[in-house]
């Protein structure tokens, strides 16, 4: 007899719908699970960057002659020693491996040494004599357009426009406002590190931590010059990524100095360099124009923003994208215009960052709506719910939403959770904690409420897809599967999630997970919240080939079944170029946020009380991870709406540590009681829907609605500090 | 210069060591201990937290010089062989590892907690994590594996 997926799903246990143990848990508490940074080769040497201090300069020269001299030096690379094409990027071409003769932001790279202690390398690099000539920084994004040009095509990376409906309306009540949000730092624990090791053949492989396998291999093998059949990408431990790890960092790097020297070369940032060797949350500046009736709905959005995208493009293509067609949030408006531009600077390159425009945008248009209300006499929860988006609403690019969009119900969920007791009179949970600032005096709270929309998956007409291998065999008498994958885990629990689908497909309990590398198809990026989705459809569409091969079978001797299936979501359509209008995603992820606050309003000491979130999954294939997800997307909010700024001066970065950038720690989180809504999207497996991005969008409005609400203060910048509350 | 000391029981000896290296980097580089881990490097994140005479340390605020003729016991000496310490257990359990890079000091953090304190108050593990940045979890299930730990005890 034949069993259907449910019938097996019943036979074994871990399948989706339940919460098993993550399959690299029991590694990762005994401190055995082997991050980047732990790898270890025999006769390994160590890598070090030289890396400009300057945000803007020529280099005159660059001596390298007393580094060499230093025992244990093995080699000190240029530019001239990157044998390919020495341009990479995600979207655009335009960064240097190795800096040629100008350098577009403090941190670029230089140069480079391998050496027997990194120590030695640090020694080495420190005797590089480079001359500079130092010019004058373009650091303002509002201006950047017609300053310096920075690379040949100016200064814009791209302008998006959004026109819908009637662009010359006027209404009721109008409310307008200019919001900043500040560069937020992806700050993942585990540093940018990697292992190359050179083979024989002049190949090489390299074993890093990333978010997309291929997408590295392809640039390395660029700059190499090599073919990519000469380039072995494997995923080592990630400790993090939240968009900072879709760029390269030392990838290259390392496999120059491992070709150089033909020793395997091991790289490990420290925090510092960390902070210069990634690409950071798009700083933004956001104008905005709300009319509505006297009945609260929606009449028109108007709205300028600006990205600063730094010295290179990186992914401002595809942010700019969002922050416009997300622009006015999860509200039906019919008449909208949008102008979004994603602009160089000789600010610190920024890119991807958990939530990609949407965070930007989320901002200024939650602010808009509490604007909105008081000028209307409406509570933030009625104007929200009075113009919220359902099944069925068209987007301000003309698509269609054509699967759930519970954002009344969301908001509605978050109100009617029960609200904390009233302020402590336990110093550890009030503003300033054991600091002893305050016994509750001059403390005051508040309460706000913030929804967010979100896209999931790549867009714009992306031939999205991922590669899966199931491949099923008797292994002491019983079935056994295992699955290959070049998609990245790096910690939301993918490697779950496949189990999981693979029990729940095939009812084979004993699921291995091989290693993630390049020796199978493309798995495409861990971003956009579209692993579960693409990936987990891709492992769904190979266990279904496996079935049926398998054909009910519980003993197939020594048969092994294999098979490999490349998935994609449908398609989705470019942008009009000139009106903004067009199908450009796949789906879209809604959660909504209230957040509980006291502020010592002395003092400018804001503690978060309660941080509770609704969210829509579609289906949550691993409950206990889906909430985990949105706690620590909610947590990442909360640091951008009153802690977390890389803050800049001249194209600096003054605060690259964590004594001076702050993330929260447990101390500064509060109790997030969390609501899972599961309304399938029929267009996606299992029904799911991303879950990674959409908390991380309406938790920093809220929090800073909360914060108005207790004070009375405009607020119109994040992160919010305690000047901006004080006025001092 | 070489340096002698007891690392999870082990007598241990390394040599070569240089005279700026942290007990971090020697535990990681040159002991074959890489469970400690090298997040921030400058005492903020927690993430290198190490029993030193049993007391809790960032392994990378110590000279390695320092733990000479000292006991060190590391995240890799916690469990029994295979029996997971509860700590451990609870960790995995309760979903308080998503990437995992700040759990090695993470537990080594609560089960030092623990050992003092057996049935901590909420504010009572917040104040003791508070040296511990996690990225991912929003700490959350953080609470309930030491709760679940404390309640196992």
């Amino acid at each position: 007899m034949t069993l259907t997926p449910a019938e097996l799903t019943s036979a074994v246990s871990g399948g989706i719908g339940t919460s098993p143990q993550r399959p690299d848990g029991n590694l990762k508490v005994r401190g055995e699970f082997a991050y980047a940074s732990d790898l270890w080769h025999e006769d390994m040497i160590w890598g070090a960057t030289l890396r400009s201090p300057h945000p803007y300069a020529r280099i005159v020269s660059v001596d390298l002659t007393e580094a060499l001299k230093v025992p244990g030096v093995y080699a000190v690379l240029t530019h001239s020693d990157v044998p390919g094409r020495n341009l990479y990027g995600l979207e655009h071409k335009d960064q240097p491996v190795l800096a040629v003769d100008v350098v577009r932001y403090q941190g670029e790279p230089i140069a480079l040494v391998g050496a027997d202690h990194p120590e030695t390398a640090l020694r080495a690099m420190k005797k590089i004599a480079v001359v500079y000539d130092v010019l004058e920084p373009v650091v303002d994004m509002e201006t950047a357009v017609d300053d310096t040009p920075l690379h040949p095509g100016g200064n814009l990376v791209r302008h998006v426009p959004i026109r819908r409906g009637a662009q010359d309306l006027t209404a009721d009540v109008v409310v307008t406002g200019r919001y900043e949000v500040g560069m937020q730092d992806q700050a993942f624990l585990g540093p940018e590190s990697g292992l190359a090791v050179p083979a024989e053949d002049g190949s090489i492989d390299l074993y890093i931590a990333t978010q997309w396998l291929h997408v590295d291999r392809d640039q390395v093998a660029s700059a190499l010059g090599l073919p990519l059949d000469k380039v072995r990408l494997t995923l080592s431990g990630v400790g993090g990524a939240f968009g900072g790890r879709e760029d390269l960092s030392m990838q290259v790097h390392a496999c120059l100095l491992a070709l150089h020297t033909g020793k395997p070369v091991k790289m490990v940032y420290n925090r510092e360099e960390s902070f210069y060797g990634h690409v950071h949350r798009h700083p933004a500046v956001l104008y905005y124009e709300h009319g509505a009736d006297h009945t609260g709905k929606l009449v028109y959005v108007r709205a300028k923003i600006y990205l600063d995208g730094g010295a290179y493009a990186s992914s401002t293509p595809a942010v700019v994208a969002n922050a416009a067609t997300l622009g006015v949030g999860p509200y039906e408006v019919d008449n909208v215009t949008v102008d979004c531009y994603g602009v160089y600077t000789n600010n610190p390159p920024c890119g991807a960052m958990r939530g990609f425009g949407a965070v930007q945008a989320g901002f200024a248009y939650e602010s808009q709506m509490d604007k909105l209300a008081e000028a209307l006499g409406m509570s933030p929860v009625d104007v929200r719910v009075r113009n919220a988006m359902t099944e069925g609403s068209v987007m301000p690019t003309g698509q269609v939403v054509d699967s759930a969009a519970p954002v009344a119900q969301l908001l509605k969920l978050v109100q009617d959770k029960p609200l904390p007791a009233g302020t402590s009179s336990d110093i550890r949970e009030l503003p300033g904690g054991v600091s002893n600032t305050t016994h509750g005096e001059g403390v005051v709270r508040g309460v706000g409420y913030a929804v967010g929309i979100k896209n999931i998956c790549f867009s714009e007409g992306y031939d999205d897809y991922s590669t899966a291998r199931v491949r099923v065999s008797m292994v002491n008498g019983e079935l056994a599967a295992a699955v290959h994958t070049a998609a990245c885990e790096v910690g939301q629990g993918l490697v779950t999630i496949m189990q999981q689908i693979v029990r729940t497909e095939l009812g084979i309990e004993r699921v291995t997970v091989l290693p993630m590398d390049t020796t199978i198809g493309n798995g495409g990026s861990t971003s956009a919240s579209r692993q579960t989705y693409v990936t987990g459809g891709a492992v769904k569409a190979a266990c279904a080939a496996v079935r049926s091969r398998l054909d009910g079978r519980t003993d197939i001797g020594s048969e092994v079944i294999d098979e490999t299936v490349e998935w994609r979501h449908r398609a989705t359509e470019a942008l009009d170029p000139v009106t903004g209008q067009g199908n450009a995603h796949v789906q879209y992820g809604f959660a909504a946020h209230r957040a509980v606050v006291d502020v010592d309003v002395d003092l400018g000491l804001v503690k978060v009380v309660a941080l509770d979130c609704a969210q829509d999954v579609g289906r949550a294939l691993n409950p206990q991870a889906v909430v985990g997800q949105i706690q620590g997307g909610s947590a990442q909010g909360l640091g951008l709406a009153v802690m977390e700024e890389i803050q800049t001066s001249g194209g600096k970065v003054r605060n690259p540590s964590f004594t001076d950038y702050l993330i929260p720690t447990v101390l500064d989180m509060p109790p997030m009681s969390i609501d899972v809504l599961e309304l399938a999207d029929p267009h996606a497996p299992y029904g799911i829907r991303g879950v990674g991005e959409p908390p991380t969008i309406s938790s920093t409005p809220a929090i800073v609605a909360a914060i108005r609400a207790a004070t009375g203060l405009a607020l119109t910048r994040v992160p919010v500090r305690p000047e901006h509350l004080t006025g001092t | 210069m070489r340096v002698n000391v007891r690392v999870n029981g082990e007598q241990r000896q390394a040599d070569d060591v240089w005279e700026g290296e942290s007990l971090l980097f020697m535990l990681r580089e040159r002991l074959g201990l890489p469970g400690s881990k090298n997040a921030c490097e400058q005492g903020e994140c927690g993430s290198c937290t190490v029993y030193l005479d049993n007391v809790p340390v960032c392994a990378c605020l110590v000279a390695a010089g320092q733990a000479q003729d000292r006991e060190v016991r590391t995240v890799e000496g916690l469990a029994d062989g295979d029996a997971l310490d509860p700590v451990q257990e609870a960790f995995v359990e309760a979903g308080a590892v998503q990437c995992g890079f700040c759990t090695p000091g993470l537990v080594v953090a609560a089960h030092d907690l623990l050992d003092r304190v057996p049935s901590p108050s909420d504010p009572e593990i917040r104040e003791a994590l508070a040296g511990n940045l996690c990225r991912c979890t929003g700490y959350e299930k953080i609470l309930d594996a030491v709760r679940l730990a404390a309640s196992r005890r």
